[in-house]
């Protein structure tokens, strides 16, 4: 009797190597600009060509600037890591959406929009947000280049199986809490390295009534705990969402496709190496106040007192919140901000924009903060225009900027100044994430619109 | 063939934070180089040196009585992000393994495919070691891949360690996974041709 994970895991080994890791065939890969040029240098090392080229998709995203693209990137080092990217796929033979094309953006927002990540896939990218195609039912997790270079050479990798966990979300959430306040929730609880070694399957009314961009928040953020990637068995709402787009499957291939995919979840007596139940009726508005995903608290309370923090821990805690310029037992609620960033793979698709301008409509951006929208891409873009959502934003004072993984990893310009607190709706909160010194509080959509109209940090459901 | 390892003894550097992640050993906008070589030199840059790039006194990598090729880290070190780069600037800058007693799975993957051992000891020996090299910064370890044993040279203490048994024999001889899969591409090809999904 199987779980989910180890069917896909299962039935894409083709060899496993005694006492030692599977060799783990791979459906998709994902590749960016930052973590792959050294791989293609390794190909090209050995004399060898790209073995399955069809199955590698290309875009630019960590570096790209989110204003005038049309222009050339202004920093000479962003711009030869973008263009070594597009010489590598040209040089291979492989899919580039380089800057400019119409399905360019962050590479975990345009496989899901373009249809290239399907159930029952075992997906892989050197980028730990990976994790994020899982919401389709798919084991997708992220590597190293090293193993980027595996996937190029033999469209496989070796891989030490994980072991698996079921996290069950009871009972259905409150009003205003989003899936970005589950997935908090969630890594607070287990900290920051509490999954680290286990595959985690997201069960539970409260994941099932998710809508499947929210379903790819919750997976997105599962190496945040350590995870090696996180799934929800594939459903309705994941055929709904797949249907039409361009790489899916069609006509009689989409019917056995479905048919296949039904049949991907676990056995009803699967047994798991760790079970976890939470209940959605907990779960508030969160926050973090620290520098890992994991220190977190709902949007109300209070960060602990050092007493409550083990002594191995205590050094790191105080190191935590010196950075931040926070006290142990301080409340948040009320504190000023400086920016707000809503994007990055987390949460930087149309139900996030639909959010954010839902809440501001017919508010104004406080004077001083500085709001940075970034799609996760350009068809987040234009769905944006075409619903209306650009007209909204601009009347409440904020305006869009152009795709990709922006103020989340401040690779291009947008980088918090040190000191400043960012609000920010992408999934890391580590010392200078954002830019050196910068000072970032992770929080779901709603929590960053409400911060963005008062300029302080505010429980969206007091507006 | 790559780098091999086998035993080494050496004095070391102690960080005693938990969760140290990947962006703190590597900075993101250190990740633009298209090479591997350099990262070295700016491992733990933002704890390292200030904004103007002079060095930060208090940090252990700027004491100069602290030296040595292996780095002792709190729990969960490498979280974060799978960025390599983070293993590449750690062998970069001279380190041959690093001692933890829980290390995040992708860096730890990372590690071994750099040469670089992750050492997983228990709680109780790794406060011991910091202890250790509190009280003597020259104090050394014994590490014994062969043995899978780390020992406390000061106290006498040794621990056994787990590995991958396949990942061990890649060390010990230099082996590299992407040779091995190459010499499995019929092999690949076979279960290719045996699939029947309809995706």
């Amino acid at each position: 009797m199987n779980t989910l994970f180890d069917k896909i895991w299962d039935s894409h080994a083709v060899h496993t190597v005694a006492d030692g890791p599977t060799q783990l065939y791979i459906d998709r890969h994902y590749c960016h600009e930052v973590t792959s040029p050294q791989a293609f240098a390794g190909l090209r090392e050995r004399g060898i060509k790209v073995f399955r080229p069809g199955k590698t998709f290309c875009s630019p995203d960590h570096n790209v600037p989110t204003q005038h693209q049309d222009q050339p990137i202004a920093d000479p080092v962003s711009r030869n890591q973008v263009e070594t990217l597009t010489r590598n796929a040209s040089e291979f033979g492989l899919t580039l959406f380089g800057l400019g094309h119409p399905k360019n953006g962050i590479i975990h927002v345009i496989g899901p929009e373009n249809g290239l990540t399907l159930p029952g896939y075992t997906i892989v990218c050197g980028d730990s947000h990976t994790s994020t195609h899982g919401a389709f039912g798919a084991v997708a997790f992220g590597i190293g280049t090293s193993e980027v270079e595996m996937v190029l050479a033999s469209q496989c990798i070796l891989q030490p199986k994980p072991k698996t966990m079921r996290i069950t979300v009871d009972g259905k959430l409150r009003p205003m809490v989003t899936a970005k306040d589950i997935a908090l929730y969630i890594i607070a609880k287990m900290t920051t390295g509490g999954a680290t070694g286990y595959f985690v399957e997201y069960a539970g009314e409260a994941i099932r009534s998710l809508s499947m961009e929210e379903r790819m928040t919750v997976c997105n953020l599962s190496i945040e705990m350590g995870a090696r990637g996180g799934l929800i068995a594939p459903d309705e709402v994941t055929f709904d969402y797949v249907k039409g787009r361009e790489y899916a499957p069609k006509g009689d291939d989409w019917n056995k496709a479905v048919a296949y995919w039904k049949i991907l979840r676990s056995d009803d007596n699967a047994t798991f190496d760790k079970e976890i139940t939470f209940h959605a009726a907990d779960i508030e508005p969160r926050i973090t106040f620290g520098t890992n995903p994991g220190m977190g608290m709902g949007i109300n309370d209070a960060i602990p007192s050092l007493d409550a923090i083990d002594d191995s821990g205590k050094i790191s805690f105080t190191k935590s919140l010196s950075y931040m310029g926070f006290e142990p037992g301080e409340k948040l609620a009320g504190h000023a901000i400086d920016y707000v960033f809503l994007g990055s793979c987390t949460n930087g698709r149309i139900e996030d924009f639909r959010a954010f301008a839902n809440f501001v409509k017919g508010k104004k951006k406080a004077p001083g903060v500085v709001a940075w929208l970034v799609p996760g891409s350009w068809k987040v873009d234009a769905q944006i225009r075409e619903e209306g959502l650009d007209a909204i934003l601009t009347e409440a004072g904020f305006e869009i900027r152009q795709p990709g993984c922006s103020a989340c990893l401040a690779m291009n310009d947008d980088k918090v100044p040190a000191g400043k607190y960012a609000v920010s709706t992408s999934n890391r909160n580590f010392e200078g994430r954002q830019g050196p010194g910068a000072r970032t509080i992770l929080a779901g959509p709603l929590v960053a619109a409400a911060a963005a109209v008062t300029g302080k940090i505010t429980d969206p459901r007091t507006l | 063939m790559k780098e091999k390892f086998s035993t080494l003894t050496s004095s070391c550097i102690p960080l005693p934070m938990e969760n140290i992640d990947t962006d703190q050993i590597i900075p993101a906008r250190f990740l633009k180089a298209t090479s591997r070589k350099g990262f070295g030199d700016n491992l733990f840059r933002d704890w390292r040196f200030d904004k103007d790039g002079n060095p930060i006194k208090s940090f252990v990598l700027n004491d100069p009585t602290y030296s040595g090729s292996v780095l002792v880290a709190g729990k969960n070190f490498g979280s974060g992000s799978s960025r390599e780069h983070a293993a590449w600037a750690v062998a970069g800058y001279g380190f041959r393994a690093v001692v933890s007693s829980f290390f995040a799975d992708i860096f730890k993957n990372n590690a071994l495919n750099n040469c670089v051992l992750p050492v997983v000891v228990s709680e109780g020996f790794l406060a011991s070691l910091f202890s250790t090299i509190n009280a003597r910064h020259n104090a050394t370890v014994t590490i014994d891949l062969q043995a899978q044993t780390i020992t406390n040279n000061a106290t006498g203490a040794s621990e056994h360690f787990d590995i991958n048994p396949y990942k061990k024999g890649c060390l010990l001889n230099g082996f590299d996974d992407i040779d091995f899969l190459l010499s499995k591409k019929a092999d690949i090809e076979v279960w290719e041709s045996s699939q029947n999904n309809p995706i």
